[in-house]
């Protein structure tokens, strides 16, 4: 258990300097960068918790794809730190009451005993040849099998959405199609001519 | 073996003793994995260049010889190299990041390696049997990519950054095909541990491995797998014709050869996968007396390089891609046939009871 409370510590210190250098960090490269290793460690804890399937599936999604597309975004961008600052003070306080929100649904988990926490039975530990991932697949298309494929819609249609948005049909296009050019034939392209051959001068 | 742990605990006490002891025997382990791994790397590359010599009519490496024996001419051309890369100076670029201009070639290696933690190599033979080996090898690889981001990026160049650019995007397009091509593995095997993978393959004969009822996944695989390593015909990346060699163009000495490990430990990465998950791992390809007598560690040997050939001979042999058409393969061609692919396993697996228990269907499920 020792070894465990360690590791505890050890990944929510990196975890909480890691996040905290998201929002403080200039450069704006770096602080992606911060924020996933803020994923990595919050997977590690998610171990901690013998939530396999989900700690991988944080890897795997966001920091292997989403970060990756994110960091491509800002090193395209070239970002203006004096003019992202402009407007500081005039929207301070919007994000002082997001703040101040989140802070007491926070801590409305830390007051569990107040309604009724101790009720529920704790969560037994599972044998080491429990599939994590069997279960939740389980439950996710059977039990929840409604609102997982309203999700999936829901991101189906946002997708095309966002296609469709940025989708523009230029007249001048030069673009190659590839199912013609494998049709293509030698009698379409290529005509041979016979002629005499020429005397030398 | 509780030999040595009684002695730990006799030593160092009752908790500590067992602690050190597992910390002692993993790191012995991992080191019999990374050693034999690096060896591997560096006599793939003399492979690669004696092959690809071959392949065009030439010799390919023959002049440093392996302890002056005189037929094993070009044999320590990769010790030789490897010194020479140690002794090269590493030139850090001025307006560089220095800190992740160092650190871009150790995520690179980071993940080729650590994914090796999962694999089995023979039945028993294996560093952590965890239930979730597959996933874990997805996310493993597809962390390699910042190494590649953060080196186009610090280097502080454009050559470098364009090669950056087009690795990520072609990573991120063929890790999709990729995973659903894995979908298909772990719909016929029903586990995502990579023993029982390989143990769902077992039978008479090379007729049981996934490599037949699963045979476009196994091309989507593989070529996947030559893009995501970044390989020719899909090396853009580095692309010397256009961006001169991409994302590692300013990088010299060990910063640039702990890239080459990384790419070459990949390749084999991606060969033992392709060996494990569609040609049966350590399974010997008929259930005969002359081939199960061969330990199961061989014939996996003897699967891995059968696969990196094909990665020597593509380079040999095929053009480089363009780079729309790279996309175009990846989604407009890969993920649909994958997708097929899936629905038509999902099909087969709802047949009733006594359809799937006839021939030919009962071989595989």
């Amino acid at each position: 258990m020792i070894f465990q409370d360690f590791l505890f510590y050890f990944f929510s210190a990196i975890l909480i300097v890691s996040a905290l250098g998201v929002i403080t960090v200039r450069n704006p490269v770096n602080s992606a960068l911060l924020l996933v290793l803020a994923f990595v460690t919050c997977a590690g804890l998610w171990l901690l918790l013998e939530a396999e399937f989900l700690a991988i599936a944080l890897v795997l999604v966001y920091v292997g794809a989403v970060m990756v597309l994110f960091l491509f975004v800002v090193m395209m961008l070239d970002i203006n730190l004096d003019r992202l600052r402009e407007g500081f003070w005039k929207w301070f306080p919007l994000g002082a009451i997001i703040s101040v929100i989140m802070i007491a649904e926070m801590s409305a988990v830390f007051m569990g005993k107040h309604f009724g926490l101790e009720e529920m039975p704790n969560p037994s530990p599972q044998g080491a040849d429990y599939s994590n991932t069997k279960e939740l697949g389980r439950l996710l298309y059977t039990e929840y099998v409604y609102a997982f494929e309203l999700a999936a819609v829901l991101l189906l249609v946002a997708m095309i959405s966002a296609i469709a948005l940025t989708l523009r049909h230029r007249e001048d296009k030069k673009s190659p199609n590839p199912s013609k050019q494998v049709k293509v034939k030698k009698e379409d392209r290529l005509r041979i001519v016979t002629m005499p051959s020429e005397k030398k001068e | 073996m509780e030999n040595f742990e009684q002695l730990f605990v006799e030593i160092f006490g009752g908790e500590w003793g067992s602690m050190l002891f597992s910390l002692t025997t993993n790191l012995l382990f991992i080191f019999a994995i990374v050693v034999p791994l690096l060896l591997g790397v560096a006599y793939l590359t003399f492979a690669e260049r004696k092959i690809i010599a071959y392949m065009q009519v030439r010799v390919g490496p023959n002049r440093v010889t392996f302890f002056g024996i005189p037929w094993l001419r070009g044999w320590g051309q990769p010790i030789a190299d490897a010194v020479k890369a140690i002794m090269k100076e590493i030139i850090i670029p001025t307006g560089a990041n220095k800190f992740l201009f160092i650190l871009a070639p150790v995520l690179t290696i980071m993940p080729a390696l650590a994914a090796w933690a999962v694999i089995p190599f023979s039945p028993e033979l294996v560093l952590a049997d965890i239930n979730a080996g597959l996933l874990y090898i997805l996310a493993m690889t597809s962390m390699g990519i910042y190494g590649i981001i953060i080196a186009g990026w610090a280097s502080n160049s454009k050559y470098a950054f364009l090669g950056a650019m087009r690795s990520a995007a072609q990573v991120v397009s063929y890790e999709l095909a990729m995973g659903f091509a894995l979908v298909c593995v772990l719909m016929m095997s029903q586990s995502l541990n990579l023993g029982d993978i390989v143990n769902g393959q077992q039978g008479n004969s090379m007729l049981n491995w996934y490599l037949i009822p699963l045979f476009p996944m196994f091309l989507v695989y593989l070529i996947s797998g030559v893009a995501e390593t970044n390989r020719a015909p899909f090396d853009v990346a580095e692309g010397e014709s256009e961006i001169v060699a991409g994302f590692h163009v300013d990088y010299s000495g060990m910063a640039f050869t702990v890239f080459f490990l990384a790419e070459y430990s990949n390749m084999i990465l991606v060969a033992t996968l392709t060996s494990i998950m569609f040609l049966g791992g350590w399974l010997p390809p008929l259930d005969l007396a002359p081939f199960n007598l061969i330990p199961g560690f061989i014939w996996l040997l003897l699967k891995i390089a059968f696969v990196l050939f094909f990665f020597l001979w593509f380079r040999a042999t095929f053009p480089r891609y363009r780079y729309d058409q790279i996309m175009r393969l990846g989604w407009k061609i890969f993920i649909p046939i994958t997708l097929v692919w899936i629905v038509l396993l999902g099909l087969i697996m709802q047949l009733p009871e006594s359809m799937r228990n006839s021939f030919p269907l009962n071989i595989w499920f």
